[in-house]
Formats: C-alpha cells, structure tokens, sequence
C-alpha cells in the first residue's frame, strides 16, 4: 500500500520543522546508543485520530466491528472525562509506523519520539517478535477487505454474528503458535488401514495370505483407529482446531482464520508488557536525561516521566516494574552482583559494598531484551532485594471485608503470583482433549486447573459460542473449588455436572 | 472528514438500542433513566457489552501490587484493572425524543390526534444569515476579520510577512436571525398526587417512573408542553415538580380539594380550545369519606372532563390504602372513553399502565 493511503479517511501531514528536526537527532542519538530499529514513520494525529488508531489495536486499516466503536466511545470519554490519554501508539511492522499526539508539548514528543525507538528496537530483535508478520498493515487491510466482502455477500447481520462467536474464542490460540513448526495434520497422514499382505506367488496367495484373515485383520484395525484419541495429544490451539476440523462453510472458515491470524499476531505484544515497555522507558529517560533535553524542559520532561511510572498500590504498573528490573540487572552486572560467589555472600555489609567493576551492565539488557519473555524476565531478574527494595506484594480479594488486602510480602508468594499472572498472558491455558467425545463426534476441551476458578457465567456463554462453531454438542472438563466439573453445552441448552452446592442444574 | 470508525460507533449505538429496546421493561421500572435525565438526552449506564471469554473470576486471582500496607490492609484501586461485568460503566446517549419512539413501537402507542384545531403559533428564532448590524453579542468574529482581511488586501495595506489584520467599525459582521412562527399543538400535563400519610417513598417513586414516561411520549406528540403539579392531602396546592416528588404531609385525604384546585388553573390558563388538556391523578385510593368522593365525582364529571383529553387515574396501592376510590371511579366512569383507570402495585406494573393510559391515541 502507499504510503499516502495509509490512514484511509485521514490526510497524511507532515512533521512539524521543529519535531522533525528533533526526530532527525533523537534517531542518531538512540542508534549511536547502541538501539537497532528499522525505518521508522511518524504521523501526526489529532485526538480523535489517535483514539480511533488505538482503538483499532494500533491499525487504522482494521475489518469493520461494533468492538472497535464501543472501544473508541470509552477512550473518547476517558479523555473528555480526563481520566486517560494517550501520548503515541506504535506499531510492530516494517517500516514500524508510530502516530504523535498534535498538540503534545514538545518535550512531550522528544520523550514519545525517544520511547518510540526504543520500542521498535524491541519488535525488531526480541525473539518473541521474529516470526511476526511485518507487513500486518497490509494484511490487517486485506483482511477488512475481505470482511466487507463477506458482509456484501451474507449480509451484515450473519457477519457479525459469526465473528462475535470467533472473538469470543480469540484467546484460544496456542501462545507458541508463532514458534511451532506443525506435523502435518492428522488429517494428512496415510491411513494405515490396508491389512498387511505376505510376499506370496498368485497362485500361493490364497493360502498364505487367507482371505477371512485379511478381512479379520482389517477389521481389527478399522476398530483400533476408531478408538485412537483425536487429537492425539491435547490441542492448544484450539482455534486451529476449529479451523482445520469443524464443519464450516468456507466463508465462516474466512473469518475464523482473520480473528485467529490476527490473535496470534499480537500474541507476543501480551507476553513482553513489562519488558517493552520497561524497555522504551529505559531508553526514553536514559536518552532524554543525557542526550535530548533543553533547560528549559527538564520540568515538563519531569512531569511527563513521573506520570508514566506513578504506581497505584493496587495495580503493578508495567512501565515502571519494567525499568526498575532493567536498571536492576544493569547495575548488578556492571557491579558483577552475579554468579556462585554473589549468590553464596550472606554477609549483607559485604553485599552492599560489592562492585567487582565487572561493567557488563549495558551488554546483559540487550541480551536480555533479545532472550526473553515477561514470563521468564521475571523469573530469572526478579530477586528478593528488589522485591523488597520496591515494596511489592501479592493482595487478594477478602469475601468478609468485600475488599482487597494486601496478602502477604514473602518474596517466594509474591513472584510465584506474578508468575501466575504472567502465565499464557493471565488466560487459563484450555486445550482440545478430544474431539469424538462419547463417540459421538462431540468437542471435549480440558482447562488446565492451575489454582483459579474459570468464571461460570463467562464460561457458559464461552462454550455455547463454541457449540456452535463445533455444530456438536462441547463440554469443558475443569474443576470448581477443587471438584473436577464438566461444563456442557449443545447450542441451545447448559448443563454443569458436579457443580459443588449446587448438585446438578 | 468522518472518521471510519464512526460506522463502528454507529453499530455499536444500534446494538445499544436494541438492548434499550429488549430491556425496556427493566428501564421503565428502574430509576437509572430518570436519574440521569438531561434536557433533552438520557444518559443510559450500558453494561459494556462483552465479549464472553474463558476468564479467571475477577476476585479468584488476586494480584500484585507496589507500595505500603501490611498484611490485611485493604488495597486502593486494587481489582479496577479486571473487567468484571458491571465495573466499567459505558453511557449510552438516546435523546428523549428516541426514547419516546422506542417507547411508542414497543408498546404499539397510537399517535395522538390532537383535537379540534387547537393550534398555537409558536414562534422560534432561527440564526440563519449575517448582518450588518446588531447587537456586540452576536458578533461573528471570523466572518469580521475575514471581511478586514479583504478590505486590507484591496487597500493594499496589508503585509503577509507581518500579517496583522484590525478589524473597523465598517467590517464588522453579525450573526441575524429570523423569527418563524410554526403552527404546533400545544397540551397542558396536570399531574395530581395524593402526600398524605398514607403514601409512602415506595408509592412516590412509581409515580415519578410513571410521569417520566407520560412525560416523554406526550413531549413527543406536542410541540408545545406544559406540565403543572398539584399535591393535596386535606388541602391541595400547587407546587413545582420537585416539591411534587419531596413532599410528604401527614394529614388526612380530600380528593375533591385537589379536583377543585386543578379545574382552577384550567379555567385560568387552559382555555380547552387552545389547548389539548391531561390529568393524571396517582393516589393510594384513600379518602376521607364518602362524602368528599360524591363531590370528587361530580367536579370530575361535570368540570374537567367535559375539556380533557384524558384522564388517568393511577392507584399506587400501600398497605394502608382501601383502594375504594379506584372501584368508585370504576363504579362512575368505568365506560366513559375519556378515563382511564390503573393500578400500579409494583415497578413491573408501570409499562402495562402506561399501555393503558396512551393506549387510546387521545
């Protein structure tokens, strides 16, 4: 697509003097500080502009969907309101393309412009990133493309009823989809059902390779087939499943693989929160406190800092968990607070005075940001110092006093909580288990219990969506307050089975 | 330059009313759309339509969070990041207007035939030119600097390199306005309701569900409205609609004091060839004796009926009301086409009393 085009409905300016000028040194100053970024395309955009993009998920070329309005009508009160706003949105494509707010003070944009850089260094070399598709707006337009189409077709009504049943399964995708190199489909593979024959001459065959035997033994394996599981192994990605085995019609099939495709997408966006965003703000104070900033705006500069990494007790704060763990790990290797002899000093005088003068600070965060996940970042940087250091706790909701309370700030509960909030980006991991439950051609998926209740209601509706993409009956095996349950749904009715108190309703 | 994702929005507020729609008999029995009553929009607190998922319960999964407190103290803004069904609160705009209409389809309301040729010239000033004079106030500031602009151009006196533009005396513009008269049927609302003590905060409250919605579908019909409110106990007055709504007295009942209060403000106001004429009157169908009620009937029968369009009568039942004023209205004027009598015991009740009351197209 054109460049010009690119905002459809929008006209393309250009960058003020003074903020291009500012971009121009911004970009060699991030580059000569060792940031890697592919080219990188500023847009102006009004607040509407911008709250439409954000809206979209960052792609103003999206498939048209009630979601995105009802979205941009929350975001448009929350800025009329003053509750939010939004100062830059970027996004993971080559050349990456990032819109600034127009009447942002411009100590405003050199920060954004900064943070911006540094995020695009992020998509280009987290690891997490390299199988995404770098052309998405191209593809994000293809696909609205195709949905207008469709909508042409089956009309708006039938549309969006399908893909609202999608975009209730939209999270149903393997988190490691992107990375996986499938076997081919079982669909695929050569069915072994032919029995097996003896070398004989024609004339011999009937009698070494009898004929009620052949037919015993083909039998025999018809049966063994039936019986083999489907999936053989459980199925994350349940949407693929859906897309390679439910009887849909092609045009059904079209939107499924849109959502899916799209899901998968911005997949690693969910699993690298804290450290993309630790990450650009890292940089953004870095560059603008040694490199960007005039006299005249360190305040402003200041202001605009603090209001990206306030905390809320209540709330972890992803820009600000982000860059104090990447300060952490800069300072304890270039301090070499690292390895056997650190780990092993118990002695909290010596701890506090160890510098070897190791200086391998600035070389471990770009290996860190090119090696890891939200997920493995804090297991593996998360230590009891900083635990402490940084006031963290683990809170709970109290059902006696209907509030939430701090629970407890023992390092072990705090990062295995986290870590649990981290996980498969805080979704219940949920696989297909079988897809011929009862032999009856019914959809059995299993939700991995890790200690958290799914939500009943959610989960009814959830399954009856699916129901209906499947076109069988579906049930969820899962366990509610530490009872194994079995969720099922046809498409029109809901049953629970074991459900605790309540007997079966 | 519309915006695509207003096509989004707009789906998005057509979903919303069809909900409105669905959902019009909890909304009827519910204070969120009368609380929230604007000049001429409701804001209506939407549930954010979700998307269903496989999710964790909001209170099962806990968090983590950064700062003081120590074990079991509570956590500000904890869980406010969760999107539970109900937390975020998304206000959907429906003008009184759509309301009205909403409210019409679904309960299959005639439109109103406003009678005889009762028609006032209303008149509305319209802002639809510009002038040469007119009042400081009305100044249209563009419209006189780009009138400066091109007088300074064709005197030559104006510099782009130092481009000030001063407006005189000759160049300034102003907003002018025409007035139109537009014909428009004009209907008067009386709302009567019974304080006394046997009427309590329950009772009080369905009236003001119910005359919300009188309100919105008569507002739809006429152009011109005017509502005016009368509370008795003993005594009757007339009051403003919040006193209407606040008051609470503790005498004893004389219906017929209100009826001879309403028949005063008609006969002083309302000439019944102007105006299309409308009493509502809610009580728990208490009075204080068979006396008053025999007077109530005759006023009724031969001073306000014989000019009104309709008149409702709702009983708003309590635990100390007898209810015999609905059954003495019955008994009296049970076949006259111009009463109308209800009983609103409960919330649900107040969409089949509005059915009956507007049912008539009258």
């Amino acid at each position: 697509m054109d460049a010009p085009t690119l905002i459809h409905g929008l006209k393309r300016r250009p960058l003020p003097r003074e903020i291009e000028e500012a971009r121009e040194r911004i970009q060699a100053i991030a580059w000569n500080a060792g940031l890697r970024f592919c080219e990188t395309v500023f847009e102006m955009c009004s607040f509407d502009e911008v709250n439409m993009i954000a809206s979209y998920g960052g792609f103003p070329t999206r498939y048209p969907h009630w979601r995105f309005g009802m979205e941009y009508l929350r975001m448009k009160k929350g800025y009329e309101w003053g509750l939010q706003k939004i100062y830059e949105m970027v996004i993971n494509t080559e050349p990456a393309y990032a819109y600034l707010l127009d009447n942002n003070l411009l100590a405003d944009q050199k920060t954004v412009i900064a943070h911006v850089y540094a995020h695009v260094d992020f998509f280009q070399n987290n690891a997490y990133f390299a199988p995404t598709n770098r052309k998405m707006l191209d593809e994000m337009a293809n696909h609205a493309a195709r949905v207008r189409r469709l909508v042409d077709r089956h009309g708006e009504g039938a549309v969006e009823r399908f893909l609202d049943r999608c975009l209730s399964l939209e999270n149903l995708v393997d988190s490691h989809a992107l990375h996986v190199r499938r076997p081919p489909s079982e669909k695929d593979l050569p069915q072994d059902l032919e029995p097996q024959r003896l070398p004989s001459k024609s004339y011999m065959d009937r009698f070494v390779n009898p004929p009620e035997v052949l037919r015993a033994q083909a039998e025999k394996r018809r049966k063994k087939a039936q019986e083999r599981k489907f999936p053989r192994a459980p199925e994350h990605d349940v949407l693929l499943f859906l897309l390679e085995h439910a009887p849909l019609e092609r045009w059904q099939a079209d939107l499924l693989a849109i959502v899916r495709e799209e899901a998968c997408y911005f997949v690693p966006q969910g699993q690298t929160k804290i450290m993309n965003e630790g990450w650009a703000t890292f940089w953004h104070t870095r560059l603008m406190t040694r490199h960007i900033l005039s006299d005249a705006e360190v305040v402003d500069y200041a202001d605009h800092h603090a209001g990206t990494v306030a905390t809320r007790p209540g709330q972890l704060n992803p820009y600000k968990m982000g860059l104090d763990l990447f300060r952490d790990i800069e300072e304890r290797w270039d301090k070499g607070r690292f390895g056997k002899d650190w780990i092993d000093c118990d002695d909290p005088g010596e701890r506090a005075r160890w510098d070897t003068g190791a200086g391998l600070g600035l070389q471990k965060v770009f290996e860190v940001r090119r090696d890891h996940n939200d997920v493995s970042f804090v297991d593996a940087f998360l230590t009891e110092d900083f635990c402490r250091e940084h006031g963290l706790f683990a809170w709970e909701y109290d059902p006696g006093s209907r509030q939430y309370v701090v629970d407890t700030r023992e390092f072990r509960a705090v990062k295995e909580k986290l870590l649990f909030l981290l996980s498969n980006h805080g979704q219940p991991r949920i696989a297909v288990t079988d897809a011929n439950h009862a032999n009856r051609g019914e959809l059995e998926l299993t939700h991995v219990h890790e200690g958290v209740d799914l939500q009943l209601e959610w989960a009814r509706e959830t399954l009856g969506n699916l129901a209906r993409v499947w076109g069988r009956p579906v049930c969820l095996v899962t366990r509610v307050e530490d009872r194994e349950v079995v969720l099922l749904h046809d498409g029109d009715t809901f049953r629970a089975e074991g459900l605790p108190g309540r007997g079966e309703s | 330059m519309v915006l695509p994702i207003e096509n989004d929005l707009d789906r998005f507020r057509r979903i919303v009313r069809g909900r409105v729609r669905k959902d019009l008999r909890r909304f009827m029995g519910s204070d969120e759309l009368v609380g929230r009553q604007g000049k001429k929009v409701v804001s209506i607190p939407i549930p954010e339509i979700h998307i269903p998922r496989f999710r964790y319960g909001p209170n099962e999964q806990g968090g983590v969070g950064q700062g003081e407190g120590d074990p079991g103290d509570p956590v500000d803004g904890a869980g406010e990041a969760g999107d539970a069904p109900g937390e975020h609160m998304l206000e959907a705009e429906v003008t009184i207007e759509e309301l009205a209409e909403i409210l019409g389809e679904e309960l299959e309301l005639p439109r109103i035939e406003p009678r005889g040729r009762r028609e006032v010239a209303s008149p509305r000033s319209k802002y639809t030119g510009i002038s040469l004079a007119g009042p400081e106030s009305l100044r249209h500031a563009r419209r006189t600097f780009r009138q400066a602009l091109k007088r300074q151009i064709a005197a030559g006196t104006y510099d782009p390199a130092n481009p000030v533009v001063i407006p005189v005396k000759e160049d300034r513009r102003y907003r002018s306005f025409q007035v139109e008269t537009e014909p428009s049927s004009a209907a008067i609302i009386l709302y009567i309701m019974d304080v006394s003590g046997s009427m309590g905060q329950k009772q009080k409250d369905l009236v003001r569900l119910e005359t919300f919605w009188i309100d919105a579908w008569l507002t739809h019909n006429y152009r011109n409205i005017d509502t005016r409110f009368i509370i008795h106990d003993a005594a009757a007055r007339e009051v403003d609609r919040d006193t209407f709504f606040r008051t609470k007295e503790s005498g004893g009942t004389l219906i017929s004091s209100a009826y001879r209060e309403a028949v005063r403000i008609l006969e002083a106001d309302y000439p019944p060839a102007d105006w299309n004429i409308y009493v509502f009157q809610f009580s728990d169908g208490d009075n204080w004796s068979t006396a008053d009620t025999q007077a109530c009937l005759e006023i009724l029968g031969q001073k306000i009926l014989p000019v009104a369009n309709l008149f409702g009568y709702g009983q708003v039942d309590s635990e100390y009301g007898s209810g015999q004023f609905h059954k003495d209205l019955e008994a009296s004027f049970g076949s006259d086409e111009r009463v109308v009598l209800t009983r609103i015991p409960e919330r649900d009740a107040i969409m089949d009393s509005i059915r009956a009351f507007l049912g008539k197209g009258r």
